[in-house]
């Protein structure tokens, strides 16, 4: 409720401002080329509103990509430049947004949006008018379109390797999924809870949680899972709380004295910029788990870091996950159009499957023909200085399931743009078509 | 019998260590180097067999080097494979021989990295390993640790520190480590584990049950009956305390609750403005804090325990200024204009916001707690946490200090008047625009101090107010406009409320009835818990 309301409000206002930083950007861009001579990039975070918190840090990643390009020599002999757009947090304008990147800036390609609400909500516009959309951030799956390229972790890619850890490592026999009450947890927790009982888990070893967004008193949740996690066998909590939320819930572990040597929290939502916020003393030992951690001690990391900290100016900026994402898929897009000789999006998607970019944990990740991407899997525990320990990975790369193994309804689909050109092909009926 | 068998198991014991330590005590210095190595060797399964290998030495380092383990103190060198411990005041010492270490420097070595599975063995050997320590604190803390950890190889550490101990706290969590080392063992006589079940049921707590409901499969059918049965009566026993702890949690809800409205309940319930920025009032509260903290921090970290009370005064100064400002600038122009009001003070609310955002960023900014205000004790079965109890204890000094304004000052006079009747109080010669200004400032003020204690519990980022401007509006009118103790009874109320339904319905269900049950209540009382009488509001 709150969130429409202030919507509703903010919008006016965020135009305007808009409307004023965009002239300035557009003046400023317009100084040292014409504009034919530019192929321009889309980047579509929230800069204001609820999430600018995360997703402020995915602009500037971008913009440093883009210049970094443009000082290797440009992309087919143009520069790049960067069109930046603030969706505010308030998903309606995301859709605007998009319409006025793709027909009024004719960019070649956008990479942006944060929640599955926002992607849910620009993907009519980009199919509308057959736009590229490189989406960051690791996501429920159960989707697989023509016009986007998931660069951040399906659940294959995070969630249940992050299960398989606990029960073979930690020896966790009783599970609290907790998240946040939205698509992405309810999905998620949807193919855990179907995994898990697979796996000869029994329904009273699974319990499930939901919480409103923002939520902040967690004494009684934190006083449940102590309850559950008496019953004599190793608990283990799967938190796919969002963002702020988090704060708040782990100060309440802290306090109350569980630890992660008893019951350990494995997240899938905090990574190395959520911690920041927080005295991660207490924390010692939880988990978390990504295909990236900047602690990873790899060459091309360290120079990605050093990068960062050079292009803002601020030694202590850190990096996570999402940000590497946009690396990954900025590399792919490039190598695509370079081996397409064009940026024209049919083009570009006809040869992105299979083009390979170097990720910054020492491998080579490559475009499947569903649309996501290989990645490593990594757990790691939390550090004094809120950075990850990484006690876990999985052997070589996993590739991204558009569709979940686990469920009913989509065990059956795949997702292949290749050569069956299709989204949501069914194996057993052999037609397009079905899932949700 | 059982004091004498303890007696035999102690002297065995005790003959035991001194036999040990004539015979093989050249030895025992060897395999305590060799197991130092094991933690050069930077992986988590050699580590482990070196934690092992150290705890069973017998070797007077090996807490000290377990202790630093624990506590990322532990360094060892890639080169040479050498083991250095860096004391807590920063120097570096040899682990093996506890010298100072000569010739090297902290930034040359590597940290030895632990796991949760190396964090459970290093509490479970330092427990066994501190049980006789000097300090009773400690020892209670080694017997706890071996409670949880239910080692078999603890069983003669155990008896012999039961045997010396003298410490009533210290013998019965000791008594209780006992026996849960032997309910976990396969090989104990089922005499001593029905004995042990007995023991364990009188702890009746949380982890009693944990204990009892996880008996090695191998236990004798005596034994599990018998802590099946203890098992139930614990958990009977615990209903009622949960039914206390949810209480508690509503108290502290409640008393969050009261916090963040007792500012709107002035601004609002005694004037009359519809203050959508409000919550960044609270929020701007916060920012101060963090503010304060950082200038201790990078100034005189001695005083940090004393931020939150050096932040207080200014958070009040800082939000009160700024709400008189805002009544001089924009809310005088619009008093019986609710309308305006609302929009435009919504339009501020969202200046400040983004004021915010671009001056701190817009990530969550760390504020710290205070020792004081963190960790939790046991009364009985209930945890108490000291952020809540404080911000309990705070709630209700505020309330009563603003109550006491009101009534017994000139000032809380004055504003009563100006607000029962604004001619009739002007023409009692009291300047009410100054007071207007006076009581919007004091509103803010109070919710500024608010931020203060929120901010230990919440995250402190622009949209910190967000998050409370619904239910602090929501309780002012369910308390009745224009009426504090409204807001009390109203904040408590719905706060246990809450507490009690969110274990049944879920956190998001309980959010919704509780959101129905008011609107409910406000059809049948549209004025509130509280309604004030007569003509006074109106005016």
């Amino acid at each position: 409720m709150l969130n429409r309301i202030q919507a509703v409000a903010q919008r006016p206002i965020a135009r305007r401002w808009l409307a004023a930083t965009a002239g300035l950007a557009m003046a400023l861009a317009a100084l040292p080329a014409k504009a034919q001579d530019t192929i321009k990039v889309g980047i579509l975070h929230s800069l204001s509103g609820t999430m600018a918190i995360s997703e402020t840090t995915l602009k500037d990643v971008m913009l440093m990509l883009i210049d970094e390009q443009n000082k290797k020599g440009g992309l087919l002999g143009k520069k790049l430049e960067a069109v930046v757009v603030d969706p505010a947090s308030n998903w309606p304008l995301f859709a605007e947004k998009a319409r006025e990147l793709i027909t009024k800036d004719k960019v070649a390609a956008v990479f942006g949006c944060w929640t599955s609400v926002s992607r849910k909500s620009v993907l009519p516009v980009f199919k509308e008018l057959n736009g590229l959309l490189f989406y960051p951030v690791q996501y429920e799956g159960e989707e697989s379109e023509r016009n986007v390229f998931y660069t951040g972790a399906a659940p294959n890619q995070q969630a249940i390797p992050a299960v398989d850890y606990l029960m073979k490592e930690e020896k966790v026999q009783r599970w609290v999924l907790a998240g946040t009450d939205y698509v992405y947890p309810r999905t998620t927790n949807k193919i855990l809870e179907a995994y898990l009982k697979q796996k000869g888990v029994k329904p009273d070893d699974i319990m499930i949680n939901y919480t409103p967004f923002g939520h902040s008193d967690w004494q009684t949740i934190v006083a449940d899972v102590k309850k559950f996690g008496s019953a004599g066998k190793k608990t283990a909590v799967v938190s796919t709380i969002n963002g702020d939320a988090n704060v708040p819930f782990y100060k309440e572990l802290g306090n109350q004295g569980v630890k992660a040597t008893d019951i350990p929290v494995v997240a899938f939502s905090v990574g190395e910029e959520e911690l920041a916020g927080i005295d991660t003393k207490p924390l010692l030992g939880h988990l978390a788990a990504w295909n990236y951690f900047e602690s990873i001690d790899t060459p091309v990391n360290k120079e990605f870091i050093d990068k960062w900290h050079a292009f803002t100016k601020n030694p202590k900026r850190v990096t996570n996950d999402p940000m590497e994402a946009h690396v990954i898929g900025f590399a792919m897009w490039v190598e695509a159009v370079k081996k397409a000789g064009s940026t024209d999006p049919d083009k570009v998607i006809d040869t992105i499957v299979g083009v390979k970019a170097p990720n910054l944990t020492g491998g080579t990740s490559e475009m499947l023909p569903n649309h996501h991407i290989t990645k490593p899997v990594y757990i790691g525990e939390v550090r004094a200085d809120g950075q990850f320990d990484v006690v876990w990975k999985t052997e070589g790369l996993v590739p991204g399931d558009a569709w979940s193994k686990y469920l009913e309804g989509s065990k059956d689909l795949i997702g292949d743009w290749k050569t069956l050109k299709c989204g949501n092909y069914n194996t057993v009926t052999k037609k397009c078509g079905g899932g949700v | 019998m059982h004091v004498l068998r303890e007696r035999v198991i102690a002297l065995v014991t005790a003959l035991g260590v001194l036999v040990a330590a004539g015979a093989g005590a050249g030895a025992r210095a060897e395999s305590f180097d060799d197991a130092l190595a094991g933690f050069a060797g930077d992986s988590y399964s050699d580590t482990e067999k070196a934690i092992e290998a150290i705890a069973a030495s017998g070797n007077p380092r090996a807490a000290i080097v377990i202790g630093a383990l624990q506590d990322a103190r532990l360094f060892f060198n890639a080169g040479t494979k050498k083991v250095y411990v860096k004391t807590e005041s920063g120097t570096l010492l040899d682990a093996a021989t506890g010298e100072a270490a000569a010739g090297e420097t902290i930034s040359d070595l590597k940290l030895v990295r632990i796991n949760n599975r190396l964090r459970r063995a290093i509490e479970a050997s330092l427990g066994s390993l501190t049980l006789l320590a000097p300090d009773p604190a400690r020892r209670f803390e080694a017997a706890q640790a071996v409670f949880r950890s239910r080692d078999a190889a603890a069983l003669p550490a155990l008896d012999a520190a039961l045997a010396k101990e003298t410490d009533a706290g210290v013998k019965r969590a000791l008594t209780e480590a006992r026996a849960a080392v032997i309910l976990n063992m396969s090989a104990a006589k089922q005499a001593d584990q029905i004995e042990a079940v007995a023991i364990i049921r009188a702890r009746a707590d949380q982890d009693a049950v944990a204990l009892l409901s996880a008996l090695p499969a191998a236990a004798s059918p005596a034994v599990t009956r018998a802590a099946r049965d203890a098992v139930a009566a614990i958990q009977n026993g615990l209903v009622l305390w949960e039914a206390a702890q949810n209480a508690w949690y509503g108290l502290s809800l409640g008393s969050v609750l009261l916090l963040a409205a007792i500012g709107l309940a002035i601004t609002f319930g005694v004037m009359g403005v519809i203050n959508m920025a409000h919550g960044e009032m609270v929020m701007l509260g916060a920012y101060t804090t963090f503010a304060v903290q950082e200038l201790i921090r990078s100034n005189d970290p001695a005083l940090f325990g004393y931020s939150l009370a050096i932040a207080l005064p200014l958070a009040f100064l800082v939000t009160g200024t700024i709400g008189i400002l805002i009544e001089r600038t924009i809310i005088r122009f619009l008093y019986g204009r609710p309308l305006e009001t609302l929009l435009a003070t919504w339009g501020l609310s969202l200046i400040l916001q983004q004021a915010v955002r671009t001056t701190f960023g817009p990530t969550n900014r760390e504020v710290g707690a205070p020792s004081w205000m963190s960790g939790a004790f046991e009364v009985g079965h209930i945890t108490v946490t000291y952020n809540r109890l404080w911000i309990i204890c705070f709630a209700l000094v505020v309330f009563v200090a603003l109550l006491g304004l009101l009534r017994f000052t000139r000032l809380g006079l004055e504003m009563r008047a100006v607000t029962q009747n604004r001619v009739m109080a002007a023409a009692m010669g009291i300047r009410t625009s100054r007071i207007d200004a006076l009581t919007f400032g004091l509103g803010s003020g109070i919710a500024g101090i608010a931020g203060v204690a929120l901010s230990q519990i919440d995250n402190v980022s622009p949209h910190l107010g967000q998050g409370y401007i619904i239910d602090s509006f929501m309780l002012v009118v369910f308390g009745g406009v224009g009426n504090l103790w409204g807001t009390l009874v109203g904040a408590f109320s719905l706060g246990i409320a809450n507490k009690f339904l969110e274990p049944y319905a879920g956190a998001v269900l309980a959010k919704i009835l509780i959101l129905v049950l008011i609107i409910l209540f406000i059809q049948k009382r549209p004025r509130g818990l509280f309604a004030l009488r007569g003509r006074a509001v109106e005016a």
